[in-house]
């Protein structure tokens, strides 16, 4: 009987109705983007680094990887320490440097050089070709590719550096594109490519021997990330070892901006969706104080005329919430669209990552809302003196 | 005390009854002490002029209002200081309401607003449309028990709002002025309605201005500044 009469109150002002869901709906839109992006890029970045199996990165003292052109020295004997340790698995070193490639018509393109071996790397998934196994050949992603005007199997000449006094390429290989690759740390549109260490060391000369700009390190199963970095850090002390929970630490401090924003955000679409919801509510039983002075007058229930307006409040958020959910998931996609081309991000961080428990998070809090919303009203409205509510309507 | 018939015991037993109201700075006295009693099965029709306190004694009865002083007893309970978790209680076994405006709720159908206490009281699913519909009908109206309030006559509403006030059977019937929107000829079968329905055994109390109304009651209490001014037993409380 309750749920006919809210249904049937509901169904009364359908027009009101519909445009209150239809803002509960964008508030509730609103609201789940924002808990995505607060926690989208964290679980997009973990997600990114964990995807290759490296539990540990270690960098140049005081630095993140690739943070500055810092590099390691005597990285070969770093590398052996490390493969020989029990609880590790592997190693991959990763050399960074540039390569410029001359063009026919006289101009260069550069793009950013990754010196790896092969057989180890975690920097990139090939998607055709084979990998540079060869100390002549490279792998380039398809923004590299497209700016060298070549294809996959061509020769190709480059260097590692241009020397402006000499106004000359350093560091001049004659190399064989064997495959066109994904890089997943870099962004979509940043040219790069893939080489053998040795290769890219011999190019960048005696500035570059032995030297590695980070390793990964991926443990093998069983073992304690945090035991294991803090064993390394006693042996190794002068570079920095970061494991996959810190490395995500500094992440979200550098984003934290980005999370304030969503949180903010998030509370303001969330209060507005509670104030549109209440202040239906509170139309609605201001337009029905006799209605509900007659209920009780005839032995309904405080707590039933409560319930009843309640639900009326939740019904109006079970129907917006997953209209909201839908507008949502269309405006995170449209808009991590436009935030993927913010530069130098990794192709694959997504800033509105879907995840279910955020979903579940807004839709709680809204149904929360809802609850709340119509509580206060429809309390109000039910404690009103019933003899006095009646003869003002009668005079009314 | 005025109104009892030995045979019968008291249904309603009111005692120094007054109810004052504050408007603004001025506190009006709408009842001054009102004494009376009704019995069981007796139809009562309280008339005066307007303000006399006629409808603030009527909801004192109902349970909807507080005295300021003295007592109401029905059915042998005080229920003049009962909480208001207790006095919906009592509302909706008790006492049955009528409204002059009917008060219909105009989103349920006509069987709908009767089965609403029926739900309340916690009667379940067919009993309680069978119930409902057995009302209908005792009221004329089983035809009309998929309308809205909204097309039905007054005078369909008010049975609509008869039937919802017998729903729970109550042993005390209250209407404030019953025939108030109704035409004289439908309130000519409003009359017939309450006649049949005291004569099935319902004690009876209504507010009224109507003349018919008053004559077809079986005693009148006048009213008249807050007081009782004169109490007369037309026919005895057995007689149809």
């Amino acid at each position: 009987m309750l749920l006919t009469l809210a249904a049937a109150s509901l169904f009364r002002h359908r027009a009101r109705t519909l445009l209150a869901v239809l803002g509960v709906a964008v508030s509730a839109a609103m609201l789940l983007d924002m808990v995505m992006l607060a926690s989208g890029m964290r679980e997009s970045f973990r997600s990114l680094l964990l995807s290759q199996g490296f539990q540990l990165r270690i960098a140049p003292k005081g630095t993140l990887p690739f943070d500055t052109e810092a590099t390691i020295a005597n990285a070969d004997s770093l590398v052996m320490l490390l493969r020989a340790r029990p609880e590790i698995e592997a190693v991959s070193p990763v050399l960074g440097g540039q390569l410029h490639v001359p063009l026919d018509d006289g101009s260069a393109v550069t793009g950013a050089a990754l010196g790896v071996e092969p057989a180890v790397q975690g920097d990139y998934e090939l998607v055709t070709g084979q990998h540079p196994a060869q100390p002549g050949e490279i792998v380039v992603n398809q923004a590299f590719l497209t700016a060298m005007r070549r294809r996959v199997g061509d020769t190709v000449s480059v260097a590692a550096g241009y020397d402006p006094q000499l106004r000359s390429l350093m560091g001049r290989r004659t190399v064989r594109i064997t495959g066109l690759v994904r890089f997943i740390y870099l962004a979509l549109d940043q040219r790069a490519a893939a080489l053998p260490i040795a290769t890219l060391r011999e190019m960048n000369g005696a500035s570059a021997a032995g030297r590695i700009s980070l390793a990964m390190v991926r443990l093998r199963a069983g073992s304690d990330a945090d035991r294991e970095i803090a064993t390394l850090q006693s042996l190794l002390p002068l570079v920095t070892l970061i494991s996959t929970a810190e490395a995500i630490r500094q992440v979200d401090e550098r984003l934290s901006y980005f999370r304030q924003l969503a949180v903010i955000l998030g509370a303001v679409s969330l209060v507005v969706g509670f104030l549109l919801v209440t202040t239906l509510v509170t139309v609605s039983v201001n337009e029905r104080v006799g209605e509900i002075a007659v209920m009780r007058a005839i032995g309904v229930r405080r707590w039933r005329i409560v319930a009843q307006i309640v639900m009326e409040a939740g019904a109006i958020m079970c129907v917006a919430a997953p209209l909201g959910l839908a507008l949502g998931l269309v405006t995170a996609r449209y808009l991590n669209s436009i935030l993927a081309r913010f530069p130098g991000l990794p192709e694959r961080v997504d800033f509105f990552l879907f995840q279910p428990s955020a979903a579940w998070t807004a839709l709680g809090l809204l149904a929360l809302c809802g609850v709340l919303s119509g509580i206060y009203p429809s309390w109000r409205s039910a404690s009103l003196p019933i003899a006095t509510t009646l003869r003002q309507e009668a005079v009314g | 005390m005025n109104g009892i018939m030995a045979s019968q015991p008291a249904v309603v037993a009111v005692h120094d009854l007054a109810r004052d109201y504050r408007m603004g700075d001025e506190t009006v006295a709408a009842l001054k002490g009102v004494t009376f009693s009704v019995a069981q099965a007796d139809y009562a029709a309280i008339v005066g002029p307007s303000g006399c306190g006629k409808s603030s004694l009527l909801n004192l009865l109902g349970v909807i209002d507080r005295p300021t002083r003295g007592t109401v007893s029905i059915a042998g309970e005080r229920v003049d200081q009962l909480g208001d978790a207790r006095a919906t209680e009592f509302r909706l076994r008790r006492i049955g309401f009528v409204f002059q405006r009917f008060y219909l709720m105009p989103a349920l159908s006509a069987r709908e607003n009767v089965e609403l206490p029926l739900s309340e009281a916690g009667m379940k699913g067919e009993e309680r449309r069978a119930r409902a519909m057995a009302l209908l009908e005792y009221v004329g109206l089983s035809r009309r028990e998929r309308h809205r309030p909204s097309q039905l006559s007054g005078g369909e509403q008010q049975r609509v709002a008869i039937a919802r006030a017998l729903a729970n059977a109550p042993m005390l019937l209250l209407a404030d002025e019953p025939t108030g929107e109704l035409d004289a000829r439908t309130g000519a079968e409003m009359i017939a309605l309450f006649e049949r329905l005291n004569a099935d055994g319902t004690t009876i109390i209504v507010v009224t201005h109507d003349e018919e109304l008053a004559r077809a009651a079986k005693r009148t209490i006048h009213m008249r500044d807050g007081v009782i001014v004169g109490d007369d037993r037309v026919r005895p409380i057995r007689e149809g």
